[in-house]
């Protein structure tokens, strides 16, 4: 069995984080899964970084809670990163750099990398490439992989490149056969033979938005949902879609507003500072409503907070943002295979109730990576906005007319008799102003509320639960953390803990049905967030009278398996003894 | 639904809902001549999109017989922008204040202007925030009192034609709501440029900012033999002190926004075939 958890650290700019993607998906192409965890430093150059992969020969829930093999380039990542490494586990290091005293703690291969880059090629920065042929020698991982890939990734760059960087690769085989292999890690090649994709959690997303119908992207640029834009402003174009960037996030919620109104299906992502701008007209969307899809790539707040680091903070504001009486649905996506379904399900959310649709992603599951099945396009059949009938356009068209489902058909520019107003006022039936009308205000919010019965069910519908459908120990998760929870229940129930998970997919509406059922009977909930006050929790609270249990974590770094499952038994023990259970933080 | 296109009269551009405007505002000058307008033009409600932010000139749309939308403050031209993006073919006319432009949604004039899209931006500038009863706006002038500024307005106003020719939106002029006949070829003149039409129009605030006597003395209309392609001999007549210049200042023929997305769809499309496994493959 492989369940390897390799984490290359180093200065940020050197090479680090290509390192790591190059043995990512040369792994991934000898068949195994992976699962990549990445913190980079906040500096455009320099500064800490790392890459971390886990790599399996099954299917992986999480980074994982220690580290196998660590790839130490300089001593600030020996620094960093030793803690990790278990006893007996494994820290090659760049000998040039610094040295470390000989332990009986840790397996160490010291590795002469610059030099071996500066003598034997001539470029130091072919260190990186030195140091995929010794992961590769040490732990059999099929050169051809990696020889592969290099040849793929440089082609363009001529064959003088590719012809350096095999020989790089093959500088550090060469030295791995002088040395002596003390560890018994070997990885080899995987059981998967179908072709898998590489891809991370903003492009998953973004391939997801493109099958969903997406025809326009607005947006500016912040960090972690840049990578968004630059995927789409790619791909978009190749079948006859546009990315516009914007000279603020108002004026990307602004251009998304405009193209659905005039018919077309369009998205913004953002972060938790662009999100804070775009809130006003969330409201305007929710009023004349208009379908939109928001997506916020949480980072760390408030304020410009910790821009690369990950958090779930956002809620509050995606759930509450805006003023009025302003229902919009709120959703979070899960994991990398997820963002592509998941945004194709907010898209079909916002035609078919004509309102906002908030996406909340974060920086943990933006920027990892993992395999992926080749994409489904049948999976989610797309939905459209309900059009007026040709009778409905000629005999006194009223965009808001009220229906048995809330939902008006919407016109749109270049429809004969379809001319409306699309008003932020509040508004009448056919779309006319009623600022003073105390009546219709009512009515009108009614309108817009009364989608939520359909909305409801769907939510409702759309929850996975793990482990015990009817556990004495419950979890209820949401957003990134949803494999990570999965991992601990099951360790959980490996211990004999009646333990289970659920997690919905949509957050507001709350799928109030299924939380009620599955916590009838739970003798404890617990409810771990990636953020400081347990937001999710105190929505929770709002509707069930139940003493939820919080496990936060507040460092702008994911959970790892382990803390959930040391409150899971915290809580089991607790339960057994009938003391009391309190909240966490971690 | 096709058949003989028959032009609608500029009564006919109008709706049930009736302006809510003071007797007198100007306002009303510059909606006839919208109608005239349209009208002349032959610009079918169901291909007419009038766009507009907050304040008495945001109610516009409702009074056009069109597909019309009421954003919030000041965010008139994004909201365009989209909405050009999505259907080129559409005529896009936003519609605003001195205060919803030139203030709130200031920001967005330079990028509108240096996109530019094929669209006509009509700002109502009345020197004054009428819908919040009398407050100064960007354009009032130093000295100017009111209820914010009950000891004078102590700032500097600001020069919206010579700032959006400096800004380079390819067409700048400037109407006055006293003067149907003129404005109504201005608006013509602006709707046919190819690009950003950026068209000030002086309409008095009747209420709060009574002009109506000052204004006529200042008019002034831009030389016949003025070349509208000399970017600096624009920017001179803009910045001709205690004078309201009429006509058009600035008109330059430049790629508009739809033409730069069309050219980048075509060399996309070039290299790739429009196919949506292509773009999978490329992650494999």
């Amino acid at each position: 069995m492989v369940d390897c958890v390799f984490r290359i650290g180093g200065e940020g700019g050197e090479g680090v984080i290509s390192t790591g993607e190059l043995m990512t998906i040369a792994l991934a192409r000898a068949g195994f899964e992976i699962y990549t965890f990445r913190t980079y430093p906040a500096e455009i150059k320099g500064g800490h970084a790392n890459y971390q992969v886990r790599v399996a020969d099954k299917l992986l829930l999480s980074q994982g809670d220690h580290v196998d093999v660590l790839m130490a380039f300089n001593e600030e990542a020996y620094q960093k990163h030793a803690k990790d490494v278990p006893k007996g586990g494994v820290i090659i290091y760049d000998s040039d750099s610094f040295s470390v005293p000989p332990s009986d703690h840790h397996i160490l291969y010291p590795i002469p990398l610059t030099s071996l880059a500066t003598e034997k090629i001539g470029i130091k920065l072919t260190k990186n490439i030195i140091s995929l042929g010794v992961l590769a020698a040490l732990f059999d991982v099929p050169f051809e992989k990696f020889a592969g890939l290099l040849k793929d990734r440089f082609k363009k760059k001529g064959d003088a490149v590719v012809q350096k960087n095999l020989q790089a690769l093959q500088v550090g085989v060469d030295y791995v056969k002088s040395m002596q292999k003390r560890d018994s890690i070997r990885i080899g090649s995987g059981p998967r033979t179908a072709k898998e994709l590489v891809l991370s959690g903003n492009e998953s997303l973004a391939l997801g938005a493109i099958a969903a119908g997406c025809r326009l992207y607005a947006g500016y640029p912040i960090t972690p949902a840049t990578d968004i834009m630059e995927f789409l402003a790619k791909e978009l174009p190749k079948i006859g879609g546009y990315v516009i960037q914007t000279e603020d996030e108002i004026s990307a919620i602004g251009c998304v507003l405009g193209a659905s109104f005039a018919g077309t299906k369009a998205m913004t992502a953002t972060s938790g500072p662009g999100f804070s701008l775009m809130t006003e007209m969330i409201g305007l969307a929710v009023v004349a409503e208009i379908p939109a899809v928001i997506v916020d790539v949480q980072r760390v707040g408030p304020s410009t907070g910790m821009p690369t680091k990950t958090e779930q903070g956002d809620l509050y504001l995606a759930v509450y943002g805006g003023h009025g009486n302003c229902p919009r649905i709120v959703m979070a996506l899960n994991n990398v295979e997820d963002c592509f379904y998941g945004i194709q399900r907010a898209f079909n959310l916002a035609e078919e109730f004509q309102m906002p649709v908030i996406v909340l992603s974060d920086q943990y599951l933006g920027h990892r990576k993992a395999t992926v099945p080749p994409p489904d396009l049948a999976k989610v059949p797309i939905i459209s906005r309900r059009k007026p009938t040709p009778d409905e356009l000629q005999k006194g068209y009223r965009r808001y007319k009220s229906t048995p489902d809330f939902i008006s058909p919407m016109s749109m520019p270049g429809m004969e008799g379809g001319g409306y107003v699309a008003e932020g006022l509040e508004h009448d039936e056919v779309g006319y102003p009623a600022a003073s009308d105390h009546e219709n205000h009512l009515k009108l919010t009614q309108k817009r509320y009364g989608k939520f019965i359909e909305v409801e069910q769907v939510s409702n519908e759309m929850c996975r639960i793990h482990g015990d459908e009817h556990p004495e120990i419950a979890v209820i998760g949401w957003g990134s953390s949803e494999g990570v929870i999965r991992e601990a229940v099951q360790m959980a129930k490996e211990k004999g803990i009646s333990a289970g998970a659920l997690h919905p997919k949509i957050l507001y509406p709350l799928p109030l049905a299924r939380i009620r059922d599955f916590i009838s009977g739970t003798k404890a909930v617990i409810i771990p967030e990636v953020n400081y006050t347990g937001q999710f929790a105190t929505l929770l609270r709002k509707r069930f009278a139940y003493d939820f249990i919080q496990l936060n974590k507040c460092v702008g770094l994911p959970f790892t398996p382990k803390e959930i499952l040391d409150k899971i038994e915290e809580v089991a023990a607790n339960v057994r003894t009938s003391r009391q259970p309190h909240a966490t933080r971690v | 639904m096709s058949g003989p296109v028959v032009s609608l009269t500029p009564q006919e551009y109008k709706t049930e809902e009736h302006p809510i405007w003071c007797p007198g505002c100007g306002d009303f000058g510059v909606l006839a001549s919208l109608y005239q307008s349209l009208s002349a033009l032959n610009i079918l409600p169901k291909d007419l999109t009038v766009i507009s932010g907050i304040g008495c000139s945001g109610r516009t749309p409702g009074f056009v017989k069109s597909y019309g939308f009421h954003v919030v403050h000041g965010r008139v031209l994004p909201v365009s922008l989209g909405v050009k993006a999505a259907n080129p073919k559409l005529t896009v006319i936003g519609v605003g204040g001195d205060g919803d432009g030139f203030a709130i949604g200031g920001g967005h004039l330079p990028h509108a202007s240096r996109r530019n899209p094929d669209m006509t931006y009509i700002i109502m500038d009345n020197a004054v925030y009428g819908l919040t009863k009398g407050q100064y706006s960007p354009t009032s002038p130093t000295g100017y009192q009111a209820g914010s500024t009950p000891y004078g307005n102590t700032e500097q106003p600001l020069n919206p034609l010579a700032m959006t020719i400096a800004y380079g939106a390819t067409f700048v002029g400037q109407g006055y709501s006293g003067k149907p006949k003129e404005l109504t070829q201005l608006i013509n003149r602006a709707i046919e440029h190819k690009g950003f039409a950026f068209l000030n129009v002086i309409s008095p605030c009747i209420t709060f900012n009574n002009t109506y006597k000052v204004i006529p003395a200042k008019l002034k209309e831009v030389p016949a033999d003025h070349d509208v392609t000399n970017q600096a001999k624009a920017f001179e007549l803009a910045l001709q002190n205690d004078v309201v210049q009429l006509g058009v200042l600035y008109q330059v023929r430049k790629p508009t926004f739809e033409e730069g997305m069309h050219q980048v769809i075509t060399k996309a499309q070039a290299a790739s075939p429009p196919r949506l496994d292509e773009i999978f493959s490329e992650f494999s």
